[in-house]
């Protein structure tokens, strides 16, 4: 503490251990995780409380096609084992090994944003639009907002190849890759539930049974009020 | 990483303008919350005169209608996001790292940044004003009154992208104060030893974390519905109006609690040092205020009961509404405890403490009867619930901390304020405050 002067700022969460134990920077990153949770977590139930609920087509069975979209999963899948490759090979010290995992995993995000960008034109080729209908609605704002995410990933990830370009990630720098992997990590799992939820479960929805002029159950029991 | 920050100085001049613009000092970013929240204090109560002074006479044509909905629904916004929750993250700033032995918060250029940002959010949500088209919905804003037929002009974009904005800021702070706290602890500040401000502030900071994602996904919901023709809110889309309720309330009751855990820490501090005892029962005053933390998520439809939830979803909301009174009951009678035989001292600090317990206590006793369903059904949109926030709001959070800032400014500018002054200013707000809210649990109730 002694040598830090009023006016110079040494980053002292790297020179001074913690309460916990626990890198304040790593710390951070879980606590914006838990936030983002409940970011998703909103999203997600949007789109549950409206499934089956849209009153035109395109309804999900119409368009939502499960095995494409395995197939980017499974990209999406493989980019959380090159984020590994990328840091085992930081904490290894492998130059060579540190940049080209972290371009794969940059790289597998493209393709997996490459896939949406194609769903989405299919879709609004098709006739879904986020206007359309509610399933629309929900579906590109859930799954927009999402990829929204692997794209900061993928900026990210291609920020820190272009450091490790110069040499500076290594053992001493680990965390910074670190932290990346764990945004990487979250932002995978929160798709294998958007996959799950959405594609598998929700994948085969039509639209509210029986006469579909008739207002979702919902808002006849909060008109039935008023 | 390490290498870039070891040789880039603190970016702060030691004197004048440009020294606060760029200071990431945890006690000036504290002194910048604390100003620029007053400055926005009074602006919310120049709306709130604006509302009285309309009311003051049958069929007064000082303001138009529309106008009229403009002040009342600046006035919450920004006593909310404007006023308390930034003169509380003002204490957090000033008083956490030197209550835990911190040098200063975990990320200091963070700290700056939720600031900057907050005073943005601020100016961005009042520049409404400049286009005669301030938010109008109320502080609620609830659809789906919200939708672009019905608010037609800009106000609600402002409204919404205002209140994004200072969720990245609250955010930011939140993000900052837990790990500020949790990691940041002096050797021997073990969490059983910190002060209760700080724990308040701990719990404050984890709601906030977990509350703004969900008003976040509620206010872009809103926005697009107004600007990108989805149907979120829509009924004639097959929307829910019934779904901006929930989002808002399981953001927004939280929320309540942020904005009183924070008094409820600073009365915690002042009462005890006035009554030259410790804080009576320590570990209970803690595990209450952890445990209203962890209660406030059950509790939101308790401000939707007149929806039609159905009787089992009204009775549950109606039970943990009860149940959480318990632990802010306890607190009180821990208030009293301390008080209990203690060499009392009647500063203008402590006077704004007891102020505090006893206007809180009202406002607790007018909440626990909104608690029952049935009794709610009568005081749903009536003053009744005017008194019962201000009585929590004003008499609660601000009284708490007007103590706080009583307390702490000798700390902070090595000068006492002026006693008769603090005095007169605490009957002038005790006896204001009781006249104009009082009355109200009449009006809504007759």
């Amino acid at each position: 503490m002694a040598h830090q002067t009023e006016v110079s700022h040494h980053a002292p969460e790297e020179e001074h251990p913690t309460s916990t134990g626990i890198n304040n920077r790593k710390l951070l990153m879980w606590v914006f995780l838990s936030s983002d949770c409940l970011f998703f977590g909103s999203l997600i139930a949007t789109y549950m409380v409206y499934r089956g609920q849209s009153l035109v087509g395109p309804y999900p069975v119409d368009i939502i096609d499960v095995p494409i979209t395995t197939i980017s999963t499974f990209v999406l899948l493989c980019s959380s084992f090159a984020m590994v490759r990328a840091l085992a090979a930081t904490n290894e010290d492998r130059q060579g090994g540190i940049i080209f995992w972290l371009l794969m995993t940059a790289f597998l995000g493209t393709i997996f944003i490459g896939f949406q960008v194609y769903e989405f034109n299919l879709f609004r080729e098709e006739g879904l639009r986020i206007d359309t209908n509610l399933f629309g609605t929900t579906f590109f704002t859930l799954t927009g907002f999402h990829g929204a995410h692997v794209t900061l990933g993928i900026v990210w990830l291609l920020g820190l190849a272009w450091i490790a370009r110069k040499g500076r990630l290594g053992p001493k720098t680990a965390l910074d890759v670190e932290l990346a992997g764990l945004y990487w990590h979250f932002v995978d799992i929160v798709w294998i539930v958007i996959f799950t939820l959405i594609y598998l479960i929700g994948g085969f929805d039509t639209g509210p049974a029986g006469d579909p002029s008739l207002v979702p159950h919902s808002i006849t029991g909060f008109l039935g009020l008023i | 990483m390490a290498t870039l920050t070891d040789v880039i100085d603190r970016p702060s001049s030691q004197s004048g303008l440009w020294s606060w613009i760029t200071t990431v000092d945890h006690k000036r970013i504290g002194v910048l919350y604390g100003v620029t929240a007053f400055i926005f204090l009074l602006l919310g109560g120049l709306e709130a005169g604006v509302i009285r002074l309309q009311l003051a006479v049958p069929d007064n044509t000082l303001v138009d209608p529309d106008t009229f909905n403009q002040m009342f629904t600046m006035h919450g916004t920004t006593m909310i996001f404007l006023v308390i929750m930034p003169l509380s993250a003002s204490f957090f700033n000033f008083v956490i790292p030197l209550a835990i032995g911190a040098r200063d918060v975990a990320f200091p250029r963070l700290n700056a940044f939720s600031y900057w940002v907050f005073l943005f959010g601020g100016l961005l949500l009042n520049a409404s004003f400049l286009t005669n088209q301030a938010p109008d919905a109320g502080w609620f804003s609830y659809a789906n009154l919200t939708e672009k037929p019905f608010s037609a002009n800009q106000g609600l974009d402002y409204w919404a992208l205002g209140l994004q904005v200072l969720g990245v800021s609250s955010l930011a702070a939140a993000f900052n104060f837990v790990v500020t706290i949790v990691n940041m602890r002096a050797p021997g500040m073990s969490l059983m030893r910190m002060p209760l401000f700080v724990w308040m502030t701990l719990v404050t900071s984890i709601l906030l974390v977990l509350a703004f994602p969900v008003i976040t996904v509620g206010l872009i919901e809103l926005t697009f519905d107004r600007n990108f023709g989805t149907n979120f809110f829509v009924p004639e889309g097959g929307g829910d109006p019934i779904l901006w309720q929930h989002l808002f309330w399981v953001f927004g009751h939280p929320e309540v609690y942020i904005l009183i855990l924070p008094a409820m820490g600073i009365v915690s501090e002042v009462l005890p040092t006035f009554s030259r005892k410790p804080l009576f029962g320590y570990p209970v005053v803690v595990f209450s205020g952890v445990v209203i933390g962890i209660m406030g998520w059950a509790v939101w439809s308790h401000h939707m009961f007149t929806v039609g939830l159905g009787p089992v979803a009204v009775s549950v909301f109606m039970i943990t509404t009860m149940l959480i009174a318990v632990p802010t009951g306890v607190k009180i009678f821990n208030w009293i405890g301390t008080l209990w035989g203690g060499q009392i001292d009647l500063k203008t600090a402590m006077l704004f403490a007891l102020g505090f317990v006893a206007l809180f206590i009202v406002g607790g006793l007018s909440g626990v009867s909104h608690a029952v369903a049935p009794s709610d059904n009568q005081q749903q949109d009536t003053y009744y619930i005017v008194a019962h926030i201000h009585y929590v709001l004003f008499g609660g959070a601000l009284f708490g901390i007007f103590a706080g800032v009583y307390y702490w400014f000798p700390k902070l500018t090595g000068k006492l304020l002026h006693e008769g002054l603090g005095k007169l200013h605490f009957w002038l707000y005790f006896i204001g405050m009781n006249v104009t809210f009082f009355p109200m649990h009449y009006l809504g109730l007759n």
